[in-house]
């Protein structure tokens, strides 16, 4: 090395192999931040929780139906475990085959430059901030669902079909379903960005191969792009699942946050990260505060175990694709 | 004729296939559109230079603007991009140079995860460890919890655009005599420096955007301070205590905020986008 | 179908009579030109496909042969930009006239790619029958027997009866390459078109799909495109000379390979052959 530099006497440590070493020690250093940020976070969401998941059992915690931080001091997280199932699967069940619709349209029928707008939309969609979302469900999507579906459905049902009336709720606009239906929009270009790559990876000869069959775009979707791109799309809803269970904000403003349960269609609900939000500058008991952050713990496990999940089927499908081609 | 018959059935099909392809489209930006409406009509009415210029007003009173949000977006997110940038393109250059590096695959498997992880944990774990200890809530601790959003986006984006740097470029740098430190930084990163900077402005973009991290590390204030160790506001989070007040004025002054978030995602990908054009 | 004693066939510049007997002609491109974008991929190019015979296209890379080929059965309608011009007559109508069905050419007219293309999740026999059952057949017993008709003419039978319900991805190279031949063969097509088929195999493989040809041009009429010289003069009746997106010249494959009437043709064979 030195050799090959001789005007650098004067630098000639840093241009030696002791040089090299020194640069990959600080490039690791600094880049084990991001495994410090990792551990950090696990390791303080189950420390900081660890009493009352001590205090109430691991699944005592969280079958727990009583919520009470006031009077009974008593913590059991079940309806907003329960809240945050089923919002974050509702939305991920309305929003799936429009997203894949979407990933499909763009990708296989689109022409170029509408391909190109559709998947810069669906990138937008993803990029705009939870609180904007939140802001049009309080001012426009939940009085307009409330006024035009929740109120006639409900006056219908009064009625016609008393019976149905405990399932459907208070109709006041704030509740499960406007919370589904503005996650369902939220989550969409998760699911669309992943089929999308899951889609681009199948093979053009694959595609091709069933056109000179004699295939319509439709019967070359189903002979050979979805079948190879099944998988990937899978994942995709995966990891829109994971979105789903730890968006916040939007959902918190039109939810409702009541955690009265049996929940209702249209009437209030709440999920984990909307309790969190809702009650962390205001619980002033530690066992409430360690209440939220046990709750945060079991929201990143289960997050963890979707992002494993989807993250090992996605390079099982590209390694599928790869031995296609 | 059979076989006709048959055709005329699977054109059918195929139409109706891309109908409904047509309407999930419809219907997956049908939101997004109606959001973007909304926030640049209403935005737009609410919108003046005093939003700018003033800072807010207390509850009930009507007037005044969101300059202290706008300051404090400023500096929470700044001083975010600030901690996370060295950490998020070491990482990066660490995925992409050192593959063999015994931390790579556990920081690219982590950089994943942390990345998909809701942002809301991100602002409880930095409450436990810098707001606890400190006794305070702080645009300080609001900056941890964006850089912690930020990191692993500036880390892939990294990884990804250097592993696109080509490879002569690297063998012809080592093949000067030039050691791999000097390398990677005087050949390789400037070569995708248009890259990093994309992944860079999209990372600052989506923590720009979030204000559940920040719910309870900076908290927010409703005046005006440049001292990281206060707590600070800044524009979402602004934007939520406005939006669930009662207060009609604030309710216009959410608007006001909505759209000049979006539309500082929008500059933030438009830049994106050119900043990548013009590296190809 | 038409029957001319001395079929058609154009040089650009002049007509030029072919020296072969009776044959009939299958499928005829007149004039027919290829464009990428602006660039002229394949210029006016002049050929017949005999009934029953193998006509090989052979030429440098980038002579324009897969271009051709691909514009035989309407393939470059999938891709934006691609342009083509001219007419392509099966059995006398133009597939490129107002009014045909692409699907419905692609269903006469079939193709065999250069990599196997069998679809990996699906198994060996849904493979054979994904043409037949596209087109809404579902009578089990006659998707048995056009799945073992075909196997057979594709000389893979005997290799995957026992394993017609495993996925395709399981078979070797040469395997799944015959069983896209199968596939192809099962839709019962009148011309098969080859884009250098044993191009990715084994000697042994290709040795197996060159025995195949033989029997199979009893039914079908082949064109393939090949790199190989010897494959040419091994399997084709007819050979066709590309050379910069131009036709240099067709004839019969003897008469190509000991006396071309063209120098670059000369040149080319001489060059790659022996």
């Amino acid at each position: 090395m030195q050799q090959t530099a001789p005007s650098h006497h004067r630098r000639s440590l840093a241009y030696s192999a002791s040089g090299d070493r020194v640069f990959s020690v600080i490039i690791a250093l600094l880049a084990s931040g991001v495994l410090i940020l990792a551990v950090l976070m696990a390791w303080e969401l189950y420390s900081g929780g660890a009493d009352p998941i001590r205090r109430f059992g691991l699944l005592g915690f969280l079958t727990g139906t009583e919520w009470d931080p006031v009077i009974k001091k008593q913590f059991g997280a079940w309806p907003y475990v329960l809240g945050t199932i089923l919002t974050s699967i509702g939305a991920l069940l309305l929003s799936f085959f429009p997203a894949l619709g979407a990933a499909i349209y763009a990708a296989e029928y689109a022409p170029r430059p509408v391909a190109v707008v559709i998947n810069y939309l669906l990138d937008l969609t993803a990029a705009v901030p939870s609180v904007i979302y939140g802001l049009w469900g309080i001012f426009i999507m939940a009085p307009f669902l409330r006024d035009h579906f929740y109120l006639p459905t409900y006056l219908w049902a009064a009625n016609h079909a008393p019976g149905l009336l405990p399932f459907l709720g208070n109709p006041s606009g704030y509740g499960l379903l406007t919370a589904i239906l503005i996650l369902a929009a939220m989550v969409v270009p998760f699911t669309a960005a992943l089929a999308r790559d899951a889609i681009a990876l199948v093979p053009a000869p694959q595609r091709e191969a069933a056109y000179a069959l004699g295939a319509t775009r439709w019967e070359v979707m189903q002979m050979a792009v979805l079948p190879l791109s099944r998988t990937g799309i899978i994942a995709g809803a995966f990891l829109a699942l994971g979105r789903a269970l730890g968006e916040t904000m939007a959902v918190t403003m039109v939810i409702g946050n009541s955690h009265k349960l049996p929940y209702t269609l249209f009437g209030g609900a709440a999920t984990m990260p909307s309790v969190i939000a809702n009650e962390f500058t205001e619980a002033v008991e530690p066992l409430h505060l360690e209440s939220l952050i046990a709750l945060g713990f079991y929201l990143f496990i289960v997050a963890l175990v979707l992002n494993i999940v989807g993250g090992l089927i996605i390079r099982r499908q590209a390694a599928l694709a790869r031995g296609v081609l | 004729m059979n076989r006709d018959l048959n055709l005329r059935r699977r054109y059918w099909r195929d139409r109706l296939m891309l109908l409904l392809l047509g309407i999930g489209t419809v219907l997956a930006l049908l939101v997004l559109f109606l959001v973007m409406g909304y926030a640049l009509v209403n935005g737009v009415a609410a919108l003046n230079w005093d939003f700018f210029t003033k800072d807010m007003k207390p509850p009930g009173e009507t007037g005044g603007g969101l300059r202290q949000a706008i300051v404090g977006t400023i500096i929470v997110d700044g001083l975010g991009l600030l901690l996370a940038l060295p950490i998020g393109i070491a990482a990066g250059s660490l995925l992409a140079e050192y593959p063999d590096h015994p931390l790579t695959p556990p920081i690219r498997t982590l950089a994943d995860t942390l990345n998909g992880m809701p942002a809301i944990l991100k602002g409880l774990v930095v409450f436990v460890l810098i707001v606890k200890p400190m006794g305070t809530f702080s645009g300080f601790a609001g900056a941890v919890a964006l850089g912690f959003i930020m990191v692993p986006i500036i880390t892939r984006a990294t990884e990804g655009v250097l592993t696109l740097v080509p490879k002569e470029i690297r063998e012809a740098g080592l093949a000067l005599g030039l050691p791999r430190w000097r390398v990677i930084l005087s050949l390789i990163l400037p070569a995708a420096r248009a890259g990093i900077v994309t992944g860079v402005i999209l990372a600052f973009a989506r923590a720009a955007g979030e204000a559940a991290p920040l719910l309870f590390t900076s908290f927010g204030n409703p005046f005006l301070t440049t001292d990281p160790l206060k707590p600070m506001d800044t524009l979402p989070l602004r934007l939520f205590q406005f939006a669930i007040s009662p207060y009609a004025d604030w309710h216009r002054q959410a608007w006001a905020a909505g759209l000049v978030l979006f539309a500082l995602i929008v500059l933030a990908s438009a830049l994106a986008r050119w900043a990548t054009r013009r590296r190809l | 179908m038409e029957e001319t004693s001395v079929p058609k066939f154009f040089m650009r510049d002049g007509a030029l009579e072919l020296s072969s007997t009776k044959e009939l002609v299958h499928l005829e491109a007149r004039d027919l030109s290829v464009y990428y974008g602006k660039r002229v991929g394949v210029g006016r190019v002049n050929l017949s496909l005999y009934r029953n015979r193998v006509t090989a296209f052979i030429g440098p890379s980038g002579c324009g042969k897969t271009t051709f080929l691909r514009s035989l059965n309407r393939m470059h309608d999938l891709t934006p930009n691609v342009r083509v011009q001219g007419q392509v007559l099966l059995d006398g109508s133009d597939i490129y006239g107002p009014g045909t069905d692409p699907i419905q050419i692609r269903r006469r007219i079939g193709m065999v790619f250069q990599k196997p293309t069998a679809f990996p999740t699906l198994s060996v026999y849904d493979n054979v029958v994904a043409g037949l059952k596209m087109v809404g057949l579902r009578d089990r017993k006659r998707l048995d027997e056009a799945a073992e008709r075909s196997l057979q003419q594709a000389a893979l039978w005997d290799e995957v009866k026992d394993r017609l319900r495993a996925p395709a991805a399981g078979l070797s190279g040469g395997q799944q390459q015959r069983l896209t031949i199968a596939r192809a063969l099962a839709v019962e097509p009148e011309i098969l078109l080859m884009d250098e088929p044993t191009a990715s195999l084994d000697p042994i493989s290709t040795q197996a799909i060159e025995d195949l040809l033989g029997t199979l041009k009893q039914q079908v009429t082949i064109a393939i495109v090949t790199h190989n010289m010897q494959q040419a003069a091994r399997i084709s009746d007819y050979t066709a000379y590309f050379l910069n997106g131009e036709l240099i010249e067709m004839d019969s494959t003897s008469k190509m390979f000991t006396k071309p009437n063209d120098k670059r043709t000369e040149a080319y064979i001489t060059g790659r052959f022996g």
